[in-house]
Order: structure tokens, then sequence, then C-alpha cells
């Protein structure tokens, strides 16, 4: 059922009801934002940094402003009834979508960032002491790296990289040397690097993981809304998500956990809601997932979560991952033919639907000026992993990704575009 | 966008002015905009009330680079109380381009580090007329 490399649980052989053939074309008419007049057509091909929203997921917030707006778990009267139900039903909804075994082990907080910093704050400085090491990969975006940073000076904690080859693979051969002094407690790593494109094996660093004593974190920002995901198949304890990538809104995100660990966990922030009973000097805390989520919450934000993960169902997240395979080697192909261009990253059949590049001769912010004017957006910078594009001795790259909606032709416009930056700079 | 690589500014690109470094500066001052990685350094030799020499080293994109390279020509020799007031529209006017928020910095990253390097004032060029 699993592929033990990618963890992909039943890619193959998916039992879902059948569905309509993929068709990237007709699935972008469900995306407003491409239907908007503008002078030239829109050419997205940024959804690593975000996603475009469909209908139903604007639908689904507005429907909840205009008709059951209210405080959720508070009032009892009818349209906070509504409001707490639209909100515990996006929790379930989400939980059954990464095969967690409960919706209690699923908490929402603002993004990505928010669930990690949770995990460091409230796991990490409960778990680890002076001495005590945690193991990362030179490819983590800075929300894997920061809180890690900050909770290292704090204790005294040791900090170990997993190798990575110059294709940006990790040698997850070096994990087991990495741990065997037992003083490692923590991996934490991503699961599709947003630079690389590279599908790590998480199940396999996972097991190796446990097999030393170690507890899992997985970063599953640019893989959850792109791959079929099933966290207790991949074996993690703690997985993080963030919305906005997953075709929802912004302002909310997803911490999974195993449930003994986040009960065993002291709540991250105090305030209302999270609590049970409140005296003057002390209080107890609520049960999950509630322990964890202190104060009104993004309320319309869940709503529109809940309306996204609807949607990539109706896709199909193997058809969305086949999609965004076949899209990166495709690009790869045509990329290939633009003289003086480096791909970054390993080769197609390793890759999700990232593709990030430098010309040589051309700053990636000159070569993504170039595409905006033929209305191709791309992301140039360091695309918050400074410390990865040192390792590859580059001080930024130019990126190119995909979603459900993009197309061929797209990927037509980057590689005539890069040919355009080339002549334009070559002089 | 033909507009952001006009001639002179590939011309300076590619063909930078004062680009080096000096063999013993009165002050250097290093700067980089985080933002995109754009990094510029430079180097001054004073004499006489004057900015006698300047030479900057770096890397970043057209805009941050060319601005740089028509920055230092533009100020060499010039008195330190002409270089004083200069500000961030005379860095656009060399220029001549119409730049948004992000590539605004690139644009004024030189004049940032000149003046660092010169007075100590570490701001953005304009800032005060963002919040006045
Ligand atoms: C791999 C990875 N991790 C974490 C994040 C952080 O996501 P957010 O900014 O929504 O917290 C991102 C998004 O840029 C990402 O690509």
């Amino acid at each position: 059922m699993t592929d033990s490399r990618t963890g992909l649980a039943g890619a193959a052989e998916s039992s879902v009801a059948p569905r309509a053939p993929f068709d990237p074309a007709r699935v972008r008419e469900d995306f407003p934002i491409f239907a908007t007049p503008r002078d030239k057509k829109l050419l997205y091909l940024d959804s690593a940094a975000t996603s475009q929203k469909p209908q139903v997921v604007l639908d689904a917030m507005d429907r909840y402003y205009r008709t059951c707006n209210a405080n959720i778990h508070r009032g009892v009267y009818r349209i906070a009834e509504e409001a707490t139900e639209l909100y515990e039903d996006a929790r379930r909804r989400f939980a059954k979508f990464i095969h967690a075994a409960s919706p209690r082990e699923v908490i929402f907080t603002r993004n990505s960032t928010e669930a990690i910093n949770l995990v460091a704050y409230a796991w990490g400085r409960a778990s680890l002491k002076s001495g005590d090491a945690i193991v990362l990969t030179p490819m983590e975006h800075h929300s894997n790296l920061v809180p890690w940073h900050i909770l290292a000076a704090e204790r005294g904690v040791e900090l170990r990289f997993i190798p990575m080859t110059d294709t940006g693979e990790l040698e997850v051969s070096a994990l087991p040397g990495l741990l065997a002094d037992g003083r490692a407690k923590l991996v934490s790593f991503v699961h599709v690097s947003n630079v690389l494109g590279t599908v790590n094996p998480a199940a396999e660093i996972a097991r190796i993981a446990h097999e030393h004593g170690a507890t899992v974190l997985l970063d599953a920002s640019q893989s959850a809304a792109h791959m079929p995901l099933d966290v207790r198949a991949l074996g993690a304890d703690f997985v993080a998500c963030t919305a906005h990538k997953m075709l929802g809104p912004t302002g909310i995100g997803m911490l999974w956990g195993r449930r003994e660990l986040l009960e065993a966990m002291p709540p991250f922030l105090g305030g209302g809601e999270m609590i049970r009973e409140v005296h003057l000097t002390s209080s107890k805390w609520n049960e999950l997932p509630w322990k964890f989520e202190a104060g009104t919450m993004a309320i319309a934000e869940a709503v529109g979560l809940g309306a996204a993960i609807a949607y990539l169902e109706t896709l199909g997240m193997d058809a969305v991952f086949a999609h965004d395979r076949e899209l990166s080697a495709y690009a790869l192909e045509r990329l290939a033919e633009v003289p003086g261009l480096r791909v970054l990253g390993p080769s197609a059949d390793k890759r999700g639907g990232v593709v990030a590049f430098t010309m040589e001769g051309v700053h990636p912010h000159d070569v993504a000026t170039v595409l905006d004017s033929e209305g191709i957006c791309v992301r140039a910078g360091h695309h918050c992993a400074m410390p990865l594009h040192d390792a590859m001795g580059i001080p930024a790259s130019a990126r190119a990704s995909f979603h459900c909606y993009s197309l061929r032709e797209e990927v037509d416009a980057l590689a005539e575009g890069l040919h355009r930056a080339r002549k334009i700079f070559a002089r | 966008m033909d507009e952001l690589f006009r001639e002179h500014i590939l011309e300076h690109y590619q063909h930078p002015r004062c680009k080096g470094t000096l063999e013993s500066p009165d002050l250097s001052f290093e700067d980089a905009n985080p933002l995109c990685g754009d990094r510029i350094r430079m180097d001054f030799k004073l004499a006489d009330g004057k900015l006698a020499e300047i030479r900057f080293s770096g890397h970043g994109c057209s805009i941050s680079q060319a601005a740089a390279s028509m920055l230092c020509e533009h100020v060499e020799g010039m008195s330190l109380d002409e270089i004083k007031k200069l500000g961030r529209d005379d860095m656009l006017e060399m220029l001549g381009i119409h730049l948004g928020p992000v590539r605004l910095k690139c644009a004024l990253l030189a004049l940032k580090t000149l003046k660092a390097g010169i007075y100590g004032v570490n701001q953005w060029p304009g800032e005060d007329e963002e919040e006045a």
C-alpha cells in the first residue's frame, strides 16, 4: 500500500469512485482569478509561495459571514451552533484528508510557521535539555530552522544536519550515524523542498529516527495539497501544514500530532478557550485540541479550508500529484533547451511541482522582471532558504512552481521568456 | 520591462564604473538587501572635504549594480556637503525608470551604503519622507 520511499499511500491502486479524467484547463475555470480581465493573461507559476483559490472556497467563506457569523464554542444560540459546527467540520475533514486517527489530533494555528513554533515551544521546551541534539536538513525553509536556533541557544542543544548531494537529495544513509549517540531527540525535516522540489523519503527517515528513539516532525507545507498524505503510514509524530498553499485562505495552518504527545505537552499560548477552569492564580487546561487554541480562531478561514479540502478530494490527490510531476518533467525538458540555464534539484521522477534555476550572467531578479513583462509570475530570491542557497554556492535563484490549475502552455511561455531574458542580457 | 532594461542600465550593469576596491581606504561600508540578497561594499578615500575616490564591489540584480555604478561615477570628486544633499529622487533620476516597492530597494541600496559609509546614516533614502 505504501511506497516506503515517498510514503505515498495507495498511489498505485487508489480505490476511490471513478472520476472524470483530470483536465487542468477545466480545473482552471474553477479559479476566478484567471478570468479576471487584465491587459496580459495571468500566467501564475508561483503556487509554492501561495496557491490560487477556487470559487467554492470564496463562496464558503462569504456564505459563513453572510449567514452564520458568530463566535464559536461560546453561544448556545442557533448561528453560534452553526459556526461551531462548520469550524469543527473543517477539522474533521482535514483529519480524514491526512488519515489522522482522530480530529482531536488536529490543532489549528496561523500557518505552518506557527505549527512548528508550537512544537518548538510546547514540546521542545518540555523535552529537550542541554546536551541533547536536533537533526535537521540543509534544505529547510527558515520556518523549520529559526525556531530551533532559538531553542538551541536557550537550552544548549546541538543542531545536526543530514548531508545533501549536489542534486539536492538527502543522504539518508548518514542518518543512523547522526543518531548513534542517542542524544538526538528530534528529527525535523521538509517533505517536499520548496526550492529543489525534492520529495524526501519521509517514511524511511521516520523509521530510522524512531529506531533511535527520536521524535519526528514533518514539514508538509509543500506536500499536503500536492500528493496523497497519510501521516500514520509515514510514521511521523508531528506534521505541519498551511492552508494558503492548499487552495485555502491565508491565516490558518494545521498541526497534526500523535495524541499521546499532544496530551503530555503543556499549552503553547494562554488565554480564552484553551482553559477548563481559571482561578485568580492558576488554571486548568482544556482537553485536546482546544488546549492549544487560545483566543478567537480564524473561523471563516477554517470554513474556507474545509471547502478547499472537499475540492481537492473531488480532483483526487493521485491525479494532482501526477499532474504536478508531468509538468515538472515537461519543464525540465523545455528548460534544458535554454542556454546557460542551471536547474537545481533532482531528476523529474524524484520531485514534485517545483523547478528552481539560475541563468548564467543574469540575476534571478532580472529574470523574474523579464518574465513579469510577459505576465509570467515566478519567484526570485532565496525563497526563505538561505542556508540551502549557501550550500549550492549561489545567492539566489528563480523558481517556477505548479498546482492543479497549471498548464503546459504556461511552461512554454516560461521557456520562451527565458530565451528572451537571455537575449536581452547577451549583448 | 524594456523600460527597466534600458540601454544605459544594461550598459552600466555590464561595464560598471568604479568597480573594485581601494588599497587603503579611509572608510569602508558594506550593506545588503536581505529581501533579495543584493550586496554592495564601498571603499572611500577623502581629501579636502571631498570624496576623492570611491570603489564598489558586490553582486545583485542589474538595477542594484547599475545604480551603484552610476552613483559612484556621479559622486567621485564631489564635496561631502553636496553628497549629503543627495536623496532618493536624485538616484531615481539617474536611473530614469519607474520602480515598484520591491525593486525600489534594489535601486536605493547603493545610496544607502554611500550615506551609511560616510555619515553613519543607516536608513533607506526617502524613509523620512514616507513617514512625514
Ligand atoms: C517548505 C515550507 N515550509 C514552511 C513554509 C512556511 O509557510 P507559512 O509561511 O504559511 O507558515 C513554507 C512556505 O513558504 C514552505 O515552503
